[in-house]
């Protein structure tokens, strides 16, 4: 049975470089460019949550924030309903906001301190609405206050006198009240104490279910994205690396790298960590200003061999299960 | 006698809005290659716990009680004898391995002065022991990365550094805060790898202060879990795991989602996390546990000892749940 | 009994409706002020000093330009009401003073308005946009702040004769680039912070951003750091003063003051000590303020 669910975003070949002053005496040496971002391409439908996982380097939350206009885009398209967003203007951009949302890692660092809940929260709606009245958007602020479980009548307070986690509830009605349809959640729990990540993570799940929100999750913390997430791509260096369900990823990973990430994840149960095998990986992470040629997991891959060198493998597989490897 | 015995441990800090009690009521044991995971949230106390018996508390600290190492008490010992404890009986290594390296000095400097300051050993024999210690933390090419600058090593290769240079003394106890909190998954695998292999070779006893539960599951023997600077319970790991005795122990258990289960909607703790200043008359706990009763607000419960070894300090009796 | 039990509920319940006032971070910083007692000390120095310069001559029966020839450089007494004497030309030396801290306040605070408008809206523009704009606008600040003080002043003297306006445009040209740098600075450290991000997000325009994110979080360092130009501002007036290049006379100044007492030091001290103590103090004070703002308002709070 499978339901034509509607395509929300296209992102297309995706490349985010920057370049990096070369540390080079010579004034005129050409800047080296530092490969955030080399070549993602994914589909996101209606209604579902994409995990996108990865360590630091990785190039998650370059991408996200070349999604949503943070970053520049180097090449590659981002096809939101259709429309090309690299391709927009930045007062058409603009518009897409109502759309697009975004929900940031550090909770209190996203609010501005001095101002207070209530004009944090009510800021996209003035913006965008200014026709509202003030007590129609109070209004609208202390409902979305009540719906992500913070109690309406706190709105005058400033954010230094709330919790992390109190914090990131006023980050997350900030960016659903303009009901958008994609949110992009970067990190939204690491910075949470253990005992409240799991609060975020059901208030999120819930308002998904409750305004048909499509997500994407980007987290380093892998038994977090596969609770919350539809689907999960798996970045490394700023490639992809493996895009699958979260449960064809979790019971039957097919690339290297996967494969030694999940198994380096601890799991809170003493006799299965006792008896674990964990597939240690060697060396370190190649630097981004100068990835290894070809495939870029080959200089840690217990499998690689000379082929991995020539070329660069792509996502291929069967059943919506997709791996980048020559070897599985 | 065990290498370790801390009792009735309190540390607190005198701060412009009152006092703050950022340990209360503090036990346990440690014995020669055991390790005891210290478990927390933010604010819990862990840290300080562990300041209070290196004597590395900020100046507005006091401690109170009683930390034994090797029948000697170590705490509120003078800056003098606490240095000699320091490095030679109990090495620390901290969470974030960008500073807690000087920047400005090489790796073989830093290394070779503990050796020099500790053991009294000349350059020379000081540059072989450190070279031999940074192979054994499996530093790849060790004798030309030592003449190298805490920057141009990763994270994971700093904290290896951290770790060779705690164990260069050979000390009986390492502590290590939150050792792998900064580090990628995949090189804290290789890190508690590391620290596991080589508690087995030296027989060194070590603390291990996280809030990575899967971290305790994988390296500790002993358990204890602390909420708002007081013990909530203290155990074997297997028994706290699968076994808990404390509400807050069970709801942390329940709330982490876990890499082999299914699930939904994920049971959670309700409140926030508590604020030491104004902690409530009585348990800490009570106004997040779903099973407070009456007598939780009056006085806090005191640790009580059952089955075996286990603390608990709780007024619901477990063994109904 | 179950009336008083409804009513009960019923308060609770609108007491749960009631707003709860939220406690800023200015008033954070505003309670902290109250309670540094060095800070408030001054500030109520500094206030007494300036009503005491607005009002202070009004008290006297003479006039900053009356000259008695007999009663040339006296000491001070209370009994022929020349509070604290006469200079060299018989005038009274307390109505100097205070008329000459007239001139010295006004110098300095209205200097430091200026140097604060235009240098916190050059920085804050120049660290907002980046690029090629910051680093043009910062290629302009550092030929300014090469152009030797009194060599500008000199020649502007040599110009248009010894005006008090003179005074205005000199110091005011070369004062708000301190305040420009540290503008940029801070609005540079606040580009990149992830509220400012969030702005964007929420499809806020630039120049909204500026006023509504960027300014009132640069106010604090503004305002500990115009408190302390202040004083610099006086001290520059008075080197200038003391060299006579300053206010014309009979208009007079601190650093006139100073210049005609160090003269007669010798035989007539009181001359130098009064106008001396006068703007020690003050400059003392505003310094302490400074200090004191800066404590209130520590970054590691915000």
């Amino acid at each position: 049975m499978s339901e034509e669910k509607k395509l929300l975003l296209d992102v297309q070949d995706l490349k985010v470089h920057f370049a990096i002053p070369s540390t080079s005496p010579w004034p005129w040496a050409k800047p080296s460019m530092l490969k955030a971002v080399d070549g993602v391409s994914l589909k996101l439908y209606e209604g579902e949550t994409l995990g996108v996982v990865g360590e630091s380097g990785c190039g998650k939350s370059t991408f996200a924030r070349a999604v949503i206009g943070l970053n520049h885009v180097t090449s590659g398209h981002i096809m939101w309903l259709g429309e090309d967003l690299t391709q927009l203007p930045p007062h058409e951009l603009r518009e897409k906001r109502k759309e697009i949302q975004m929900i940031f890692q550090d909770p209190l660092a996203s609010l501005n301190p001095r101002m207070t809940v209530g004009d944090i929260i009510a800021e996209p709606l003035k913006t965008f609405y200014p026709e509202y009245s003030r007590q129609e958007v109070k209004h609208k602020v202390k409902k979305m206050m009540d719906r992500v479980g913070l109690l309406p009548n706190v709105i005058n307070r400033y954010p230094h006198e709330f919790s992390g986690g109190q914090c990131q509830r006023i980050g997350i009605a900030r960016a659903l009240i303009l009901e958008p349809k994609l949110v992009i959640c970067d990190e939204p729990v690491s910075a949470l104490d253990v005992s409240i990540q799991a609060q975020v993570i059901n208030l999120l799940k819930e308002l998904q279910q409750e305004m048909g929100l499509s997500l994407i999750f980007i987290a380093h913390d892998l038994s977090i994205v596969k609770h919350i997430s539809d689907r999960v791509l798996v970045m490394y260096l700023g490639n992809e690396v493996e895009l699958a369900t979260d449960t064809e990823l979790f019971n039957n990973p097919l690339h290297p790298y996967t494969k030694a990430l999940m198994s380096a994840v601890p799991i809170p149960d003493p006799k299965i960590e006792r008896n674990k095998k964990i597939q240690l990986l060697e060396g370190d992470l190649p630097s981004p200003l100068n990835p290894p040629s070809g495939c870029v997991f080959r200089t840690r891959c217990p499998i690689a061999d000379a082929d991995c060198a020539q070329q660069s493998p792509e996502l291929k597989g069967i059943h919506s299960h997709y791996a980048a490897c020559f070897k599985c | 006698m065990s290498l370790l015995d801390v009792k009735d441990l309190r540390v607190e800090f005198s701060v412009a809005d009152g006092t703050v009690t950022a340990v209360n009521d503090l036990n346990f044991s440690l014995n020669q290659g055991e390790t005891l995971g210290i478990v927390g949230e933010s604010g819990s106390g862990k840290s300080q716990t562990v300041f209070s018996i290196m004597g590395l508390l900020a100046k507005n600290g006091q401690t109170h009680g009683s930390a034994k190492f090797e029948g000697r008490e170590i705490l509120n010992l003078s800056e003098k004898e606490m240095n000699k404890v320091r490095a030679q009986q109990i090495a620390m290594i901290f969470q974030d391995p960008m500073t807690s390296l000087n920047p400005y000095m090489k790796i073989s400097e830093q290394l070779c002065e503990v050796l020099q300051l500790h053991k009294g050993m000349s350059h020379n024999e000081a540059m072989e022991e450190s070279i031999h210690m940074l192979d054994a933390v499996k530093i790849p090419e060790a004798r030309k990365r030592i003449n190298m600058y805490p920057h141009e090593f990763s994270g994971g290769m700093r904290q290896r550094v951290m770790i060779a240079m705690a164990l260069l003394c050979r000390p009986k106890l390492l502590i290590a805060d939150e050792p792998t909190t900064a580090l990628d998954v995949t090189i804290q695998a290789q890190i508690m790898t590391l620290l596991n292999e080589l508690k087995s070779e030296f027989n060194t006893a070590i603390i291990m202060i996280t809030h990575d539960l899967g971290v305790v599951a994988g390296s500790c023997d002993k358990v204890l879990v602390m909420y708002a600077g007081r013990t909530m319970e203290y155990g074997k790991v297997d028994d706290i795991f699968y076994h808990p005795s404390h509400p807050y122990t069970e709801g942390l258990l329940k709330s982490i989602p876990r890499l082999d289960s299914e699930g939904d909607e994920l049971p959670t703790i309700a409140g926030n996390p508590p604020n030491m200043l104004h902690l409530p008359k009585g348990c800490p706990f009570q106004d997040r546990c779903p099973r407070v009763m009456d007598i939780c607000r009056g006085d806090a419960p005191v640790l009580q000892p059952f089955s075996g070894d286990r603390l608990r300090a709780c007024f619901s009796d477990h063994r109904s749940w | 009994m179950i009336q008083k039990k409804a009513n009960l509920e019923a308060v609770e319940k609108f007491a749960d409706h009631l707003e709860v006032e939220g406690r800023s971070l200015w008033q954070d910083a505003y309670g902290r002020f109250i309670r540094n007692k060095a800070a408030m000390t001054s500030l109520i120095i500094l206030t007494l000093v300036v009503l005491a310069v607005i009002f202070g001559p009004l008290l006297s029966q003479f006039a900053y330009d009356d000259t008695d020839w007999y009663a040339i450089s006296i000491p001070p007494s209370f009994a022929n009401g020349h509070y604290f004497g006469t200079d060299s030309l018989g005038r009274d030396l307390f109505v100097r003073t205070l008329i000459g801290g007239r001139i010295s306040l006004m110098v300095g605070i209205l200097g430091a308005v200026v140097a604060v408008i235009i240098g916190t809206l050059y920085g804050a523009t120049s660290g907002f946009m980046g690029g090629r704009v910051d680093r043009i606008m910062m290629r302009l600040l550092e030929i300014l702040y090469s152009i030797p003080f009194m060599f500008f002043v000199i020649v502007l003297v040599t110009f248009f004769g010894r005006h008090i306006i003179l005074i205005f445009v000199a110091i005011g040209a070369i004062s708000w680039l301190d305040m420009a740098r540290i503008v940029r600075g801070q609005t540079l450290s606040l580009r990149g912070k992830e509220f400012i991000e969030a702005a964007y997000v929420c499809g806020v325009n630039k120049k909204t951003i500026v006023v509504r994110h960027i300014v009132p979080n640069v106010l604090g360092i503004v305002a500990v750091y115009s408190t302390l130009l202040i004083p610099s501002m006086i001290l520059t007036e008075s080197f200038l003063s003391f060299l006579g290049l300053g206010v014309q006379e009979p208009m007079t100044s601190w650093g006139a003051l100073l210049q005609d007492g160090a003269g007669s030091m010798e035989v007539a001290i009181w001359q130098l000590l009064f106008p001396a103590f006068f703007m020690v103090v003050t400059l003392f004070c505003f310094n302490y303020v400074g200090d004191g703002l800066r404590d209130a308002l520590d970054p590691k709070d915000r």
